[in-house]
């Protein structure tokens, strides 16, 4: 039987803030443990929260972004359960009443253009960590520096249909909370982490069938290949003729297996109700209008203006667009004067591969885009070869000096300056005055005698087409 | 009258004309404390130790002629739910006990910042959750008027000291008539503000949409001057009002002419009204007519439903409020634990009381899934209701009155055996408390065997110059507020 997958992604975000969403404890990432707490982020007695107006801002950039429907009257609600990381014992998120509802994003698979729709986005507070390395071995120890540390939940309608799609869609969301300024998507640092719900059903069936949740997966690739494996997990528990178990499962990223953490049994109950420490968050229209005033551009708008103005291929501009730096880079580039196909090549072939050796990205970057225009323009003037521009290219990476320095230094220029070479030429002829001879005979061959000599003069840097251009125009 | 049972307002009027000091006030409620605090128990913890070198810090910005406030040196009390930074706050739980907080509440930092001489922080039910301050963990309180019976609750620490001149007066919080009714089981003044009107922050949790703080004290007078300082928009209470606070000592004056006064004819029906309670609240509206009051009888058929909305809201609230209270950060952790569960239950088992448990698992019950829409949702429909019953009564009235209790103080233990009995004591107070309406509890006589009754009043949002007028009014033509407990 043919199976047709079934998948959802709830992906968190951390929101880009300097301070947490229900107090002012900064959000910095890297302290010691409960370095970034206070009486309210610690649940203590008698405290309440505040909401970070920012968060709420961000949110509903994020919310328009995806053309979600913003609510004027959305409300926070709080969702209880114990665990030593909520020191609350309830976590304020938001339940029956999102911030941020009904939108979409458009993926491409293999060029295949799809919508995908939100349900929702809300706003929510992350809890702590636990921590086993202390004094003690046998102990837990719980750091609540990122308790109360403002996320967004995004949640997907379940229409994506392959674990490749489901990649594409979180590259998207990535994409675009970064571009939008809304979170760092620092995927190391769990800034950005998907929950991935997925069922099997018989293809052409409309009925959903039992799915499983896996959750806090951390990269584009544990989103591919966990759902990769609970395809192939599901088909064979349901061609054996087994149930699907309604379950939670743990990604792990060594084995390449998922595992079960609790069955539908054990789920909680979260007993959600409305947060009564905070009123109903009451926006304004204008406030939204405003926001939505100062949207920059998105991926899809800047994939379009790339194609139109530059005249780039969509499936460069796609390439460019996918991370916010490069496409700025990219920009900054071009804005510079460099030519807009060769600065998409030289972004997307050398830099992208020199990045994914290193790991590095655009910010890490020795050098600015006005040095790669300025490569890009001694190519198209001709003073240096593609050849010799790879090079200049690795020192422009490795050192971010001038790629004019970088020429000069490792003496790579081609001789392109017609008068000098000219004086060169003549100078040769004079010298072989038996060559010339031969040549105007009609032995022809011994030009390639000139170009060695005056290559060798020239350390080899004598631009080869002006060269032969101006023995032949001396010679005739 | 000694000094101890005097107002605030007499006291500083007399300090300032030089008749007495802040020192002779203090050293006369400490007096009190030593006499009757074992048999009273009126506070968990005290602060006594700085109460006199405060006093006389007061005196001696007297003598240099330097501006001193009302409320200056004056020996107060907190219930003890407020936060006080250093001073263990238990919130009458054992699961509490040791707690010393880093942090003050924003009521206990407004209340310093006019000069507050501390006396300690007095008992209450734990977690606030009761009617007779019988379920703290630190044993019951007792009703100055009448050892054997109960000073109400859950504020009946706080309304047991002020009324054996234990404390001058005292801060109380009312989720269903936890100011108004001890108030009124002592013969004070009890005012439960307008929700928002007083911030919560720092004020330990029960049930956080009901929850307000406010003063219980001898008389109006200074009940107007302790709300002066406690009430105010805070940024840290996402709930507190942006309101202007007016100063309420300016309402201290006039009659009640031409204010229509109205008497909700569900009232008495509901509740099982003791006679005496009955004849007293008769006399009440005599008393107010005579100040020139129209009574006006007004339907509030949402009224009956408001004990079952309570007792599904406020345990909801309160289920969710308490679950912080996991023995991981805070107070006693249980010993002997196997694993993260059995560490919870245990934690949990033995640090809160029975009313608490009780109370937890009705709100979890309620919230669970399958439930919530039965009981949660529902109740919160009928709470809109019984707005929408008020919103239209003072469409017509400037006040509502009535009994605050629908009998006077009870024996210790008499009603500890039967939750819902306890229950059906707060008939008359939960209203406001749903409705967020401000509401006082003024004394309003006395049982033939001398056990004090209460008269309520209700007015609408921010409205407590309503009820401070009125009951000015009331105190200027009765001499309820003036009697003492004959203490022995």
């Amino acid at each position: 039987m043919e199976f047709e997958p079934v998948i959802g992604l709830e992906i968190h975000a951390q929101l880009a803030t300097r301070s947490k969403l229900f107090c002012a404890c900064p959000t910095e990432f890297g302290q010691a443990p409960n370095a970034n707490t206070c009486p309210v982020c610690l649940g203590l007695p008698g405290v309440l929260p505040v909401v970070n107006r920012r968060a709420v801002e961000l949110a509903i950039r994020l919310g328009l972004a995806t053309h979600c429907t913003i609510r004027l009257d959305s409300q926070f609600a709080r969702k209880n359960y114990f665990y030593p990381d909520l020191p609350k014992a309830y976590q304020i998120s938001q339940y029956d009443r999102p911030l941020c509802e009904r939108g979409w994003v458009e993926i491409a698979v293999a060029g295949e253009p799809r919508r995908i729709g939100i349900t929702r986005i809300h706003l929510e507070e992350d809890a702590g960590k636990l921590v086993h390395e202390g004094r003690d071995p046998t102990a837990s120890y719980v750091d609540l520096n990122r308790a109360g540390v403002p996320l967004v939940e995004i949640v997907s309608e379940p229409e994506l249909r392959s674990p490749e799609e489901a990649k594409a869609y979180m590259e998207k969301m990535h994409a675009l909370v970064t571009y939008l300024d809304v979170g760092r998507g620092d995927m190391e640092k769990g800034n950005l982490r998907a929950d991935a719900n997925i069922s099997l059903r018989p293809r052409g069936s409309d009925r959903l069938g039992t799915r499983t949740e896996t959750k806090n997966l951390n990269s584009f690739r544990f989103v591919q290949q966990a759902l990769a494996y609970e395809i192939e997990r599901q088909r064979a528990e349901l061609l054996a003729g087994r149930p699907i178990v309604q379950e939670t499962r743990l990604w792990d990223a060594l084995g390449k297996t998922t595992y079960s953490m609790r069955s539908k049994e054990e789920a909680h109950d979260y007993r959600y109700f409305p947060e009564p420490d905070l009123a109903v968050l009451r926006l304004e229209p204008a406030l939204i209008e405003r926001i939505r005033a100062e949207l920059p551009e998105l991926p899809d708008a800047k994939a379009v203006r790339f194609q139109r103005d530059y005249g780039l291929s969509a499936y460069d501009a796609a390439v460019l667009v996918a991370d916010r730096a490069t496409a700025e880079f990219f920009d900054a580039t071009v804005g510079h004067g460099a030519d807009p196909k060769r600065a998409a090549n030289w972004i997307t072939v050398e830099l992208a591969a020199r990045c994914n050796e290193d790991r590095a990205s655009i910010a890490d970057l020795r050098f600015g885009p006005e040095r790669l225009a300025e490569m890009i323009a001694m190519i198209g003037r001709g003073e240096i070869s593609s050849r010799q521009a790879k090079t200049v290219f690795d020192h422009l990476y490795a050192t971010g000096r001038a790629p004019a320095e970088i020429v000069r230094e490792q003496g790579l220029s081609q001789l392109s300056d017609a008068a000098a070479l000219e004086g060169l030429v003549a100078k040769v002829l004079a010298e072989h005055p038996g060559q010339v001879e031969q040549y105007r005979a009609g032995k022809t061959k011994v030009l390639g005698f000139f170009v060695g000599q005056i290559m060798k003069a020239t350390g080899g840097q004598a631009n080869p087409a002006l060269l032969n251009d101006l023995l032949r125009r001396k010679l005739a | 009258m000694e000094l101890c049972e005097s107002p605030i307002r007499e006291l500083h009027r007399r300090r300032l004309a030089r008749e007495i000091s802040t020192a002779e006030i203090a050293r006369s409620v400490l007096g009190r404390i030593e006499r009757y605090e074992t048999r009273v128990r009126a506070y968990i913890t005290l602060t006594t130790g700085d109460v006199l070198s405060g006093a006389e810090a007061a005196d001696a910005k007297l003598a240099r002629g330097e501006p001193v406030g009302p409320i200056e040196g004056m020996p107060l009390a907190l219930k003890d739910i407020f936060i006080t930074a250093g001073i263990e706050t238990t919130c009458g739980s054992r699961i509490l006990k040791g707690f010393k907080p880093p942090y003050d509440a924003t009521v206990v930092e407004r209340l310093k910042a006019h000069g507050l001489n501390l006396l300690g922080k007095t008992n209450l039910d734990e977690f606030a959750m009761g009617s007779s301050t019988e379920s703290s963990a630190y044993g019951p309180t007792r009703n100055p008027w009448a050892f054997d019976r109960v000073p109400g609750g859950s504020s009946g620490g706080s309304a047991a000291a002020v009324a054996a001149g234990e404390a001058l007066a005292a801060l109380g919080t009312d989720t269903g008539g936890s100011i108004r009714q001890p108030a009124a089981f002592t013969s004070l003044v009890g005012l439960k503000p307008t929700y928002g009107r007083v911030s919560r922050y720092g004020m330990i949790a029960y049930a956080s949409s009901l929850d307000q703080g406010g003063p219980i004290t001898r008389d109006i007078g200074d009940a107007a001057l302790l709300l002066n300082v406690i009430s105010g928009h805070d940024p840290r209470d996402s709930t507190s009002a942006r309101r202007p606070v007016p100063d309420f000592t300016r309402y201290l004056q006039g009659d009640l002419q031409g204010v229509r006064v109205g008497l909700v004819r569900e009232i008495g029906q509901a509740g099982q009204l003791d006679p005496e309670v009955g004849l007293a609240l008769q006399a009440n509206l005599e008393t107010l007519r005579a100040l020139g009051a129209e009574p006006v009888e007004i339907s509030m058929p949402s009224i009956e439903y408001a004990v079952a909305v309570y007792y599904i809201l406020a345990p909801c609230e309160a289920s969710s409020n308490l679950g912080r209270y996991d023995g991981i950060r805070l107070g006693p952790r249980a010993a002997g634990a196997s694993d993260l569960r059995e560490l919870y239950r245990k934690t949990r088992q033995q640090g809160f009381g029975a009313e608490v448990k009780r109370r937890i698992m009705l709100g979890t019950f309620a919230l669970s899934a399958g439930y919530y829409d039965a009981y949660y949702v529902r109740a919160m429909k009928i709470r809109e209701l019984l707005r929408e019953d008020f919103r239209r009564a003072f469409a017509r009235v400037e006040l509502i009155a009535g009994p605050t209790s629908p009998i006077p103080a009870f024996r210790l233990g008499e009603k500890l055996d039967d939750p819902l009995q306890m229950y059906l004591t707060d008939a008359y107070t939960l209203p406001a408390n749903l409705a967020g309406l401000p509401a006082v509890s003024i004394p309003g006589g006395f049982t033939r065997a001398g056990l004090p009754l209460g008269l309520q009043l209700m007015a609408d949002h921010f409205r407590e110059d309503r009820l401070i007028q009125a009951a000015w009014a009331f105190e200027q033509a009765t001499d309820h507020h003036r009697r003492r407990p004959a203490l022995s």
